[in-house]
């Protein structure tokens, strides 16, 4: 066991970790933060993506030792101060961008790191940044059109595909 | 995941002195190396993680014109650092998997790894880029010796890649939609003294030039130069994602897209 430190969602966290502890063990298991969720374990669902010093990373495909001194950002990070839900959360919740929900932690912090690096995306640009986002339940439609929301862009020119 | 130390050097020198532990295992960015672990492919007893070593990052221009990469720039790093200076490198850089493998995956760990799909040996061998590591330089062309497999001793690191900048060149990808990796793809390279092509995704030898196509191209750099050529299936890899001959028949196809998207 090593010990390993880093700042979750601006404060600092410290734990208890084996060499093959991944991020997203760390945060679910030590941290108790289970808004990031694994779903598919093999780097390909990014239901587990949080941000690593401001850049989105699959939570599963990095370990917890590699993240030692970093500032993380998960699902839990991102309401606003007052607790609300954030622009792009609430967003998703007005657009119905989700339905099981499982998916959705991923979605929205790709999202953010999309939104920071682009600010006005093309629904084509969304699409493609998602890639690496896995959805089984929506369809994609109502998340791009959520993302195309919280951007400050007219949801209705958003083609029903 | 069989459990393993993790070493953290913050230089080359640490580097290869923790990779001399037995059974030690160099991790780059991790995106191919810890889903192989999970899957117990591999069982290290001392993974030394490369992505601290600030020697070992960014993109800059030398004096003789090359744009030097260091081995554990990411891919997103690439993609944005040559979109002006080497525009084909720049765009097979933003297509490799998805947004948030590119900001871990790096190109020495692309290249170390040589994964018969794999995007970067395509640059590396169609531009012909000079592979450095801590102890000598090797050219792409010895660098690449079959699936998996590359002039690379044990333990030895990647920590730059320098590429000559062609006058144009285009990387064109057939992508396999689950794994997003090129189920055909092409990297089109025209310089001053003649073309190179090497294609990646379609051989069970991996990544390899196709010589008829750059004597073509060389003569004519037009699609049209293509027109009479095909390449054998013989070593073509056949799947459940497509048969050797339609690889065969993709790697004319994406050699004409890449000849006629060249910037």
């Amino acid at each position: 066991m090593a010990q390993v430190t880093m700042t979750v969602n601006g404060k600092a966290a410290t734990g208890d970790i084996e060499g093959r502890t991944l991020l997203s063990a760390f945060l679910r298991e030590t941290l108790n933060l289970t808004g990031t969720h694994v779903g598919c374990d093999t780097s390909q669902c990014g239901a587990c993506v949080v941000h690593v010093d401001g850049e989105a990373v699959k939570a599963c495909t990095i370990l917890a030792a590699e993240a030692a001194g970093t500032e993380v950002t998960t699902i839990e990070g991102m309401a606003n101060a007052d607790g609300s839900l954030n622009v792009i959360q609430q967003a998703f919740q007005d657009h119905h961008g989700l339905q099981c929900g499982f998916c959705t932690p991923g979605m929205v912090m790709s999202a953010a790191a999309l939104l920071k690096e682009n600010p006005k995306p093309s629904e084509a640009e969304v699409r493609d940044y998602l890639e690496g986002n896995i959805c089984r339940c929506t369809g994609y439609h109502n998340i791009v059109k959520a993302i195309m929301a919280a951007s400050g862009q007219d949801v209705a020119a958003v083609a029903a595909e | 995941m069989y459990n393993f130390e993790v070493e953290t050097p913050g230089s080359v020198a640490d580097a290869v002195a923790a990779l001399g532990r037995e059974d030690a295992q160099a991790l780059g960015g991790g995106q191919t190396l810890i889903p192989t672990l999970k899957q117990r492919l591999a069982s290290p007893s001392v993974l030394v993680c490369l992505s601290g070593i600030a020697e070992m990052k960014g993109v800059c221009r030398t004096d003789d014109g090359q744009i030097t990469i260091g081995g554990g720039t990411t891919h997103a790093a690439v993609a944005k650092a040559t979109a002006e200076s080497f525009p084909g490198l720049s765009g097979l850089a933003s297509h490799i998997g998805d947004p948030a493998v590119r900001n871990r995956g790096t190109i020495g760990g692309s290249l170390a790894n040589n994964d018969p799909s794999a995007c970067y040996p395509a640059a590396a061998l169609g531009a012909g880029a000079t592979i450095v590591t801590n102890a000598r330089e090797i050219a792409a062309d010895d660098f690449f010796q079959g699936m998996f497999t590359t002039d690379l001793e044990e333990g030895e690191i990647i920590t730059e890649v320098r590429f000559p900048v062609p006058e144009v060149s285009n990387y064109q990808k057939f992508v396999q939609p689950a794994s997003r990796f090129a189920l055909v793809g092409v990297f089109v390279a025209k310089f001053g003294d003649g073309v190179r092509v090497a294609v990646t995704g379609a051989s069970n030898d991996g990544v390899f030039r196709w010589t008829d196509a750059e004597a073509a191209l060389s003569a004519n750099f037009s699609a049209e130069a293509l027109g009479g050529l095909s390449i054998s299936d013989d070593d073509m890899i056949s799947d459940l994602h497509g048969t050797a001959a339609y690889r065969a028949h993709l790697v004319g196809v994406m050699t004409k897209r890449a000849v006629t998207s060249a910037a």
